[in-house]
């Protein structure tokens, strides 16, 4: 034990220093992903927990080392320190122990109701630029983001301008999921036949992490996909280029996307059949009976056999 | 899928031969179970295990038994958490780890579902059948052969998990089996049935137990014990059991909505048909926040306990921990959205969770406060029960800020579903629960058994659960400020890796801490002579069930004790008064043992078992048998007896000779001291 | 529940509680349990109520005056317990055995009304696999009906035990929970009927 203990020690700080310090060597973001913003949501959201490690501590400090000083100083053998058995009742100390945690919680509280709105992820984000709308649909194992303005889309590539708010509507063509690019913002689930919305902006170039947060299956660790944050003419530029791709997402193309697959490399199309997005929700909403049909021809056992296969 | 009338859809191919780890698994477990059956052929014990032990509808007996089978799981579920722990070291980049996803994903659902439902809860129930008819001076529980019932359930239930080892799979979908995933479309094998059957007939058993116990402490205690006057253990396990009245019928129905999902194609949480995924959410959560504290707050009542006794003090605040604790079992009902902020209810609706969450942190703070105070002024003996309180009270804090984080929905955008998260409800649970069930063990085992557990090696457990916790679980809340979300059986970046190191470092240390347990046990076993309690109070402590010899009688009370104090005991013992019960004794009513529950647990096992696999026989069957024996039980007139005054003079004698005491010296002994 | 314990009021010294009582106690809180499990129900159900997925709405299937007549069957059911107790209380076996016949009769043909609308449902493609709506109507109903059912075979039991042992103060507290019990499936009925019914055809 007593020379494991140091050992292990040792391992630790160095691994953990390489680790924490080390350069990004190309990898996708920065290492301290959460603490690292590059955009205004993520940046008020980094702040909003220090803000709150902070009042805790005002709490927690006092209670470890309270611990630490009393179990020593009223430790049995020292018989120096007062022994008071029957003393289990005091007004001012009960007084203190409900009312600073309340007064701390009531601050809390207020950041929480203030924050909330300010950071809820519907809220869209002021600013002079004209907001970019991306549809995001997450499927088995891989996001597709559809740019509706620009007419393209990709599959696990997703690229902004930066200095530009993002709105993203997302949706869900399989189980749920949560959609997170956390250098940019928090992130908010994907469900199938709902739309929940995001709004993100960066002001900062690079390239970032984004991933599946939520467990839904065997691909799930190879659902991430990396963020380009460019300038506006490396973003125009980008779009002319999926425009000169050869394939085109239409529902045929998207049929074949439903297949589960994971780590899969980013693809392009050139064009994207419009209201695709919408259908992917009206496909589970099945309120009229062609609706119906076209779902029953859906449920395929592609997914079943697949399984059943052990894949 | 084909089926078959005699198998439903199990076929050999439900074996996983191909997979070395199971089998090897699978093996040990039945050439230690085939060993463990010789042995006690050869020793002649089934009778009495079956007469003394399986039939037992005595409290104090269930009790032990609980504890065995929550210590059984605990060591399945551990075995997860290293596997876990080592594949997540080794998967990184080109290393794949030795776990195939789908195995990777099951380990996962299948320590979650049995720390929390197999290890957490049968580890306090079994802790709180023992102690708090003694407590509150009753001679059994309200219902006795329920009590049986709910243990046999749990016991079927947690063999069901056990089973899905070696015939099929466990569920993949986590220990929260969130839907669409663990809808029949995207999880079509045995997993999810065999999750949500053991979930769903263990919950019943609970559920019994949370009336049985709520009517025993409302209606069993002894004279002159009022509310106000029972002792804060007790009042833990009252709000406790108040809990699991209000929050399992929702379990209940979750479950069975999920199971008619999956059986009869219906569509409450599909992705279609008008289903609604958000619902299980919701109900799930309505009962599994409530769940949290119902494993946390007995752990709380225990840390009181042994708070006090160690501090040689009274308890700081008694009414505000009795008012803490009803506080926070009101406020856990209504903060269940705090689990999934991210499903974007809206600004006010988050923000109202989230308050109501943090408004938990101040009952909770107070009670770690009152905790400080009772070691105020106080004398204070680390016997390894207080080690563990002591180390809880450091860590809960830790834990506690990190809660608070979570809960503004600001913050938690950015760390939900990451390894933070983990880190955070493992810093909950872990001293919030099971560092309580231990500070539990090392307490009461003495009244138990009539021997203490040796120091040593329980100090070298703590510490090595400590230490080995902080290694574990701090790297991971580095981990979930690095970007890394939970449940990743793979991952490409290079820089967490050296975290997910630490942590199984850390992992070993806490099995060292199980080794040390298990050595514990065993040394105090060898050496029981010499660690013998001759005096039913071995620690000084204030309650009741310290006022009678270690082990108790089996009828615990030769005379119902009368109450005159919050600490009836200490009460007794500053006035002289001798607790020993004298002649001439009234008869005594008890209950006879009865087989049924054992038959009940059997024929629930074989329902699950049924309706996993799709074998209607066999599930139509065993409701057969379910119903018939409970027909039978209602008929049957003849399930009390009646000591009379003789003999319960013999067994009080016996039972004070075999602790080897004369109380009311002792009393008088502790009286002039204190 | 202040500062006495109830054990002194029933004096059972010795013996520390009184085992009937508790029995009628442990049973009352099931049954608050049983209110739980059937609000989560009633929830899911309103949750799902417009979720028809293209298919039929309550409007169109529900035939109230079907439901009104299986709601008498019910609520007489009861009525006739009722009758059942008093005699139980006077201590008169046979009247009490007659009473419960026509309880339990009633209640059968409760359940084989209900067994008669769903299958006609189903029969009819409205079945529960159909819509969310139906999900949650057949979830809710069904479970009712599951409790009723299994009424009846208590019921049965305690006709026999009635017979075989007469009032015996075990199968007295046995009859007085299903008493309750039986009143409390009408509570919960007057529910359905109201929230899934009457609210579904408006």
């Amino acid at each position: 034990m007593r020379k494991l203990i140091p050992w292990m020690m040792g391992l630790v700080v160095n691994l953990l220093y390489t680790s924490a310090f080390a350069d990004q060597g190309g990898f996708w973001g920065s290492n301290w992903a959460v603490l690292d913003p590059k955009g205004p949501v993520a940046a008020a959201e980094k702040h909003l927990i220090l803000t709150a490690f902070g009042l805790m501590l005002i709490v927690v400090i006092p209670v470890i080392v309270m611990t630490i000083v009393f179990a020593w100083h009223y430790r049995a053998d020292n018989k120096a320190a007062k022994y008071d058995p029957k003393w289990d009742n005091s007004h001012t100390i009960e007084w203190i122990v409900w009312s600073v945690p309340a007064v701390i919680i009531l601050v809390l509280g207020t950041i929480v109701w203030q924050t909330s709105h300010e950071l809820s992820p519907e809220k869209p984000i002021a600013s002079t630029n004209k907001t970019l709308e991306v549809e995001v649909v997450s499927m088995d194992w891989k996001w597709l983001f559809i740019y509706p303005e620009q007419g393209v889309a990709s599959v696990n590539d997703l690229v902004i301008p930066a200095n530009t708010p993002v709105h993203f509507k997302i949706t869900s063509d399989s189980v749920m999921n949560s959609f997170f690019i956390p250098q940019l913002g928090g992130q908010i689930y994907a469900m199938a036949g709902m739309q929940t919305n995001l709004n993100l902006f960066a002001n900062e170039t690079g390239v970032y992490r984004g991933m599946d947060a939520m467990f839904n299956g065997e691909g799930f660790s190879g659902m991430s996909f990396p963020v380009t944050v460019a300038t506006n003419d490396q973003f125009n530029n980008w779009i002319n280029q999926v425009h000169a791709e050869k394939t085109d997402l239409n529902v045929t193309q998207l049929r074949s996307l439903e297949v589960p697959s994971d780590h899969v490399k980013p693809i392009h199309f050139a064009t994207v059949t419009p209201y695709l997005f919408e259908s992917v929700i009206m496909k589970y909403m099945g309120n009229d009976a062609s609706t119906l049909k076209a779902m029953a021809s859906y449920c395929s056992p592609n997914r079943l056999v697949n399984l059943a296969q052990g894949h | 899928m084909t089926t078959s009338a005699l198998f439903g859809r199990l076929t050999l191919d439900a074996i996983p031969y191909q997979n070395p780890i199971i089998m090897g698994t699978v093996g040990t477990v039945t050439i230690l179970g085939v060993l463990l059956v010789a042995w006690l052929t050869y020793q002649r014990r089934w009778a009495y295990l079956w007469n003394e032990w399986f039939t037992s509808v005595d409290h104090k007996r269930i009790g032990v038994m609980y504890i065995i089978f929550s210590v059984i799981m605990m060591l399945r579920g551990f075995a997860d958490a290293i596997m876990m722990r080592t594949h997540q070291a080794l998967a990184q980049g080109m290393g794949q780890g030795y776990l195939p996803p789908e195995h990777y994903d099951q380990i996962f659902s299948a320590h979650g579902t049995i720390m929390i439902i197999f290890v957490a809860m049968p580890f306090f129930i079994g802790l709180m059948n023992f102690v708090v008819p003694l407590q509150i001076g009753a001679r059994d529980v309200a219902y006795p052969f329920l009590n049986s019932v709910s243990f046999w359930l749990t016991v079927a239930s947690g063999l069901l998990v056990m089973v899905s080892l070696a015939v099929g799979d466990f569920s993949q979908a986590g220990w929260s089996g969130y839907p669409p995933y663990s809808e029949l479309k995207f999880s079509p094998s045995t997993g999810v049935d065999y999750w949500m059957w053991s979930l769903q007939l263990g919950g019943i058993g609970t559920l019994v137990t949370g009336i049985n116990f709520f009517v025993t402490i409302l209606r069993m205690r002894a004279p002159g014990m009022s509310l106000m006057k029972m002792p804060i253990f007790t009042w833990t396990i009252f709000v406790t059991t108040v809990l699991i009245m209000f929050s399992f019928p929702v379990l209940t129905v979750t479950l069975a909505l999920l199971a008619m999902d999956r059986y009869l194609d219906m569509h409450f949480f599909t992705n279609d048909f008008g289903g609604n995924q958000m619902m299980f959410a919701n109900l799930f959560w309505i009962w599994g926040h409530p769940e949290v504290y119902i494993v946390v707050l007995p752990a709380f009542g225990i840390f009181s306990e042994v708070v006090s006794t160690f501090s040689k003090k009274r308890l700081f605040g008694y009414a505000s921990m009795v008012y803490a604790t009803i506080a926070i079992a009101i406020l856990s009902f209504v903060v269940w959205l705090h689990h999934f902020f991210t499903m974007g209810s809206g600004a006010n609706v988050n923000a109202f969770f989230g308050i109501a969450t943090m408004i938990i942190a101040v009952p909770t703070g107070v009670k770690v406060f009152n905790w400080l105070f009772t070691m105020y002024r106080g004398r204070i003996e680390f016997t390894t029960a207080m080690m563990w309180s002591i180390g809880f009270i450091i860590t809960f804090a830790v834990g506690g800020m990190t809660g608070v984080l979570l809960a503004v929905p600001g913050a938690d955008f950015m760390l939900h579903n990451s390894e933070f998260l983990v880190a955070h409800f493992h810093n909950m649970l872990i001293p919030g629960a099971l560092f309580g069930y231990f500070a539990g063990y090392n307490f009461w085992f003495p009244k138990m058994f009539g021997f203490r557990l040796d120091e040593k090696w329980g100090k070298r457990s703590f510490w090595s659960w400590l230490v080995g916790f902080y290694l574990a679980f701090m790297p991971l809340y580095a981990l979930g400020f690095m970007g890394m979300p939970r449940r990743m059986s793979h991952y490409d970046n290079p820089y967490w890796q050296p975290y997910l190191i630490v942590a199984l470092l850390g992992t070993f240390l806490i099995a060292f801490g199980i080794f040390s347990q298990i050595m514990q046990l065993a040394v105090s076993i060898r050496q029981r002579h010499a660690l013998r309690d001759r005096t039913g109070d071995i620690w000084g402590s204030h309650s009741l069930e310290w006022s009678i010899p270690s082990p108790p009688a089996f009828y615990n009370f030769a005379k119902t004790p009368v109450v005159e104090d919050l600490y009836a005991f200490t009460y007794m013992k500053e006035n002289g008064i001798n607790p020993r019960a004298t002649a001439p004794f009234a008869p005594i009513h008890m209950p006879r043992n009865s087989s049924i529950g054992v038959f009940l647990g059997l024929f629930t096992f074989t329902l699950g078992f049924g309706l996993v696999w799709h074998m209607w026989w066999l599930v139509v069957g065993s409701l057969f048998a379910i119903l018939s024996l409970l027909v039978m039980r209602s008929t049957d007139d003849n399930v009390d007896y009646e000591l009379s005054p003789q003999q319960v003079a013999v067994y009080e004698a016996e039972a004070y000779q075999s602790a080897n005491q004369a109380s009311g010296q002792h009393a008088a002994d502790l009286a002039t001291q204190g | 529940m202040s500062d006495t314990t109830l054990d002194n009021h029933h004096g059972h010294a010795e013996h520390g509680h009184s085992p009937l009582n508790n029995q009628l106690f442990g049973f009352w809180l099931y049954l608050m349990t049983d209110c739980i499990l059937f609000a989560s129900l009633f929830a899911t159900y309103v949750v799902l109520k417009n979720n028809n997925a293209g298919g039929p709405t309550g409007h169109e299937i529900f035939e109230l005056r079907y439901v009104f007549l299986e709601t008498m069957l019910l609520l007489f059911s009861s009525f006739f317990n009722g009758f059942a107790m008093i005699n139980l209380s006077q201590n008169k076996v046979k009247q009490t055995v007659q009473w419960l016949i026509p309880t339990a009769l009633f209640g059968l043909g409760f359940i084989l009304m209900e067994i008669n609308e769903f299958s006609r449902l189903v029969i009819e493609g409205n079945g529960p696999d159909r819509s969310g709506f139906l999900s949650g109507f057949f979830g809710l109903v069904g479970t009712h009906g599951l409790h009723v059912s299994v009424g009846l075979i208590w019921m049965t039991v305690m006709i026999v035990q009635l017979l075989q042992k007469g009032i015996t103060p075990g199968v007295r507290s046995r009859l007085l929970r299903l008493s309750l019990f039986w009143h409390f499936l009408d509570v919960v009925w007057i529910g359905v009927f109201t929230v899934v019914y009457l609210m579904g055809v408006m």
